[in-house]
């Protein structure tokens, strides 16, 4: 998978979670949560999705590196590649 | 002989529109079978029974909206006398009785801002099941109304190119579409309604305590250590158990104001969720008492997407009997809330921060949070509430018992 590919599948989950929004317009440090208003409800699904998407399981002590979306990528990205 | 009513789902709601009957004349009738879907407010609920017998007569007619507490139904139980029954099961609550101009205004507005679609109630509930904004839709029954034909097309249409998302885990689902519930307006002025009627007829009282939760929050950690993403667990799952058992110890506060104290025998926590289109709805974890912490999240992960998708049942929007305001992470240090009526106390959760603590003369840096109690003066005195803050600390001092 391509970082271009793992990228349009993070918008995808999180227009899923927040459909009135536009996630691909968000920063790349701009921190995702509370860019598009995702409560702690939401971030645990969005985690939830990613799993099952993706195949990647991201442990709660590495939820700190889900925040903006060049760290999730990165994080991801890496996760693939193991 | 059992008289079936409106349901009373909340301070807020003053009619409701029987959309229809899932049940047929004749047929008998399970305590928590949903006899009806019912449009109110908070969107299309499901109404469930809470008595047996057989279904005798129906006296109000599928697309009628009537008052809170008219009788919809008669229902047969084998005996002669006649009994009034709410879908709540617990007491009955009389229609409230508000001046005549008072109600004509608020109905008046309702239908002057939520521009009325015509739609049949099989079309209507077809198109609430496959999640189809029937506003976008052109009907092609009479006079321009939607029918089951219209939604089946345009359900043909949506799910073409949908087909990969299908796959999609249910509850990703859930909350991805964007629910056809309620205007936002029509939202909007029933939190108006419950609000105004809480401020106006409740003297509350405010108190304030500052919880240490390290252990609360390393209890978590540690449960979600070796747990898939999907069984992990929230910190307010650990906060609502707290409360729960700081209720049944404090049981003055799991009560409604009716004219005196009326204690209930089981804590139903009201949680308040607030929905993206605006809006809070408030549905209850029924029984919060005895589930265990696991459980509590079981519920919150099926109550969350439902509530947002408008898709609750009666018994969770009419049974609390005491709120839980939570703000989260991100958000506002403390919240003050309000009662929401007939209940006599709200508790609200700050976001979980890190502070400077002081502990046995020790200083140092915990995840702390600030939390408020709102009570209701004439049902408690400060004692009371000051002791429930205090038991509810002591829960959250001992995770591992919750």
């Amino acid at each position: 998978m391509t970082e271009e590919e793992i990228k349009t599948t993070i918008f995808q989950l999180l227009q899923r979670i927040a459909p009135e929004t536009d996630p691909s317009r968000l920063m790349p440090e701009e921190n995702i949560r509370e860019a598009l208003n995702i409560d702690s409800f939401d971030a645990l699904q969005f985690i939830v999705a990613i799993n099952e998407k993706l195949n990647v399981d991201i442990p709660e002590e590495d939820y700190g590196k889900t925040s903006n979306l060049k760290s999730l990528l990165a994080y991801l990205t890496k996760k693939l590649k193991e | 002989m059992i008289k079936f009513q409106m349901p009373n789902l909340g301070a807020d709601m003053e009619a409701g529109t029987l959309v229809e009957w899932r049940k047929q004349l004749g047929e008998f009738l399970h305590r928590g079978d949903i006899i009806a879907d019912v449009e109110t407010q908070k969107g299309l609920i499901e109404i469930e029974v809470f008595e047996e017998g057989t279904l005798e007569k129906f006296l109000v007619k599928e697309g009628e909206k009537v008052p809170v507490g008219t009788v919809l139904a008669l229902i047969n139980d084998g005996k002669s006398e006649v009994t009034e029954s709410t879908v709540s099961g617990e007491e009955i609550q009389k229609p409230e009785i508000h001046p005549i101009e008072d109600r004509k205004e608020i109905v008046h507005e309702n239908t002057e801002l939520g521009e009325r679609i015509k739609i049949s109630p099989l079309a209507r509930k077809i198109a609430e099941e496959n999640r189809i904004d029937i506003s976008l839709l052109k009907g092609t029954g009479p006079e321009g109304s939607i029918v089951k034909k219209d939604i089946e097309k345009a359900i043909s249409e949506v799910k073409k190119p949908i087909k990969d998302a299908e796959k999609e885990a249910d509850k990703t689902k859930e909350i991805s579409v964007k629910p056809s519930g309620p205007t936002s307006d029509a939202m909007r002025m029933a939190v108006a309604a419950a609000m105004s009627k809480s401020n106006r007829e409740i003297p509350h009282y405010y108190l304030e305590k500052r919880m240490d939760m390290s252990k609360a929050m390393d209890w978590v950690k540690e449960a979600n250590k070796d747990r898939p993403v999907q069984n992990r667990l929230l910190p307010v799952a650990v906060l609502i158990k707290a409360v729960a058992k700081a209720l049944d110890e404090v049981p003055d506060l799991n009560a409604t104001w009716e004219n005196g104290l009326h204690r209930k025998n089981e804590i139903n926590i009201g949680f308040v969720i607030s929905l993206r289109s605006g809006g809070i709805v408030v549905p209850a974890i029924l029984q919060s008492d005895s589930k265990t912490v696991d459980e509590i999240m079981e519920t919150i992960n099926d109550i969350i997407p439902r509530a947002r998708a408008f898709k609750l049942r009666s018994s969770e929007l009419s049974q609390s009997t005491f709120t839980i305001t939570n703000i989260g992470e991100g958000g506002a240090d403390k919240v003050f809330g309000l009662i929401y009526p007939p209940q006599v106390g709200i508790v609200g959760f700050g976001e979980i921060s890190e502070q400077p603590f002081a502990e046995e003369g020790m200083l140092g840096i915990r995840p702390v949070v600030d939390v408020t109690l709102a009570a209701d003066h004439r049902a408690t005195d400060g004692l009371i509430g000051s002791r429930f803050l205090a038991a509810l600390n002591r829960h959250l001092q001992n995770p591992e018992e919750l």
